[in-house]
């Protein structure tokens, strides 16, 4: 039965951007630890979406993240004497996370969960109303 | 041979409602893939898998052939080669929706009709 297999592609969807959702959050809330666990500066974080073709091969496929990588753009350097971290001319460096791109992913990420969930409503309603078939 | 008759009476719309829940779910896989990179979005061509599903010779129903799946042509290109354009999807999802209810009443009216003419 192929809406039942709606759900499982629509929640490969969920789980795949609320994970996104979640590095966005992570990525937001550290745009300005000048100290990380390890005494340098945060590095922003991306998800990776995969694309999984299901096991009968009809063409559907699911969606997972398939790893979690460090943004590799160069650290913002931001001069304040003052700060107990700056280095010998004076510069703090400072993590490489665009709040702007984040908040851009953030609501790429809750539009696209919005849509699965959406997608989810409409196969549960089609097969509601397939079970009622000559009632 | 009169389960047989019966049986081709409901061939035509149930062939339509099964070829109905597959798009549905393409479509559905469409979306879930709507942000990942080189993903080319598919759909089926019904009018013609409902043709193939429903020729005569084509097969008792349940063994017909799977519809051959087709890349769908975007309108505009997106630079990580993904082919999804989410308001064409979600259209079509739509659609898919209405007509796959409109196969599912049809059917139910030709269940009922039949039930009419057997209890009298």
């Amino acid at each position: 039965m192929s809406l039942f297999n709606v759900f499982d592609i629509a929640s490969s969807a969920l789980t795949a951007q609320s994970e996104r959702l979640n590095v966005t959050a992570s990525n937001i809330a550290n745009a300005d630890s000048a100290a990380g666990p390890d005494g340098k500066a945060y590095r922003a974080r991306q998800v990776v979406f995969q694309a999984v073709p299901g096991q009968e091969s009809n063409g559907t496929a699911k969606v997972k993240v398939a790893g979690i990588v460090e943004d590799n753009t160069p650290s913002r350097q931001v001069y304040d004497p003052k700060h107990p971290l700056a280095d010998a001319q004076g510069y703090v460096t400072m993590p490489n996370v665009s709040v702007v791109d984040e908040m851009v992913n953030m609501l790429s990420a809750s539009r696209s969960y919005q849509s699965n969930v959406e997608i989810m409503n409409t196969a549960k309603n089609l097969l509601l109303k397939t079970l009622t078939l000559g009632q | 041979m009169a389960i047989d008759r019966l049986d081709q009476m409901l061939q035509f719309q149930s062939e339509a409602l099964k070829l109905r829940s597959q798009r549905q779910e393409l479509l559905a896989a469409n979306i879930a893939n709507a942000d990942t990179p080189q993903y080319k979005a598919v759909d089926i061509d019904f009018g013609q898998a409902l043709a193939a599903a429903t020729a005569p010779g084509a097969g008792t129903s349940g063994t017909s052939a799977a519809p051959s799946v087709l890349y769908r042509v975007p309108t505009q290109s997106s630079l990580d080669g993904n082919t999804v354009e989410m308001d064409v999807e979600r259209a079509q999802f739509a659609d898919n929706t209405v007509r796959y209810e409109a196969a599912l009443r049809v059917l139910n009216a030709q269940i009922k009709a039949m039930l009419i003419a057997l209890q009298g």
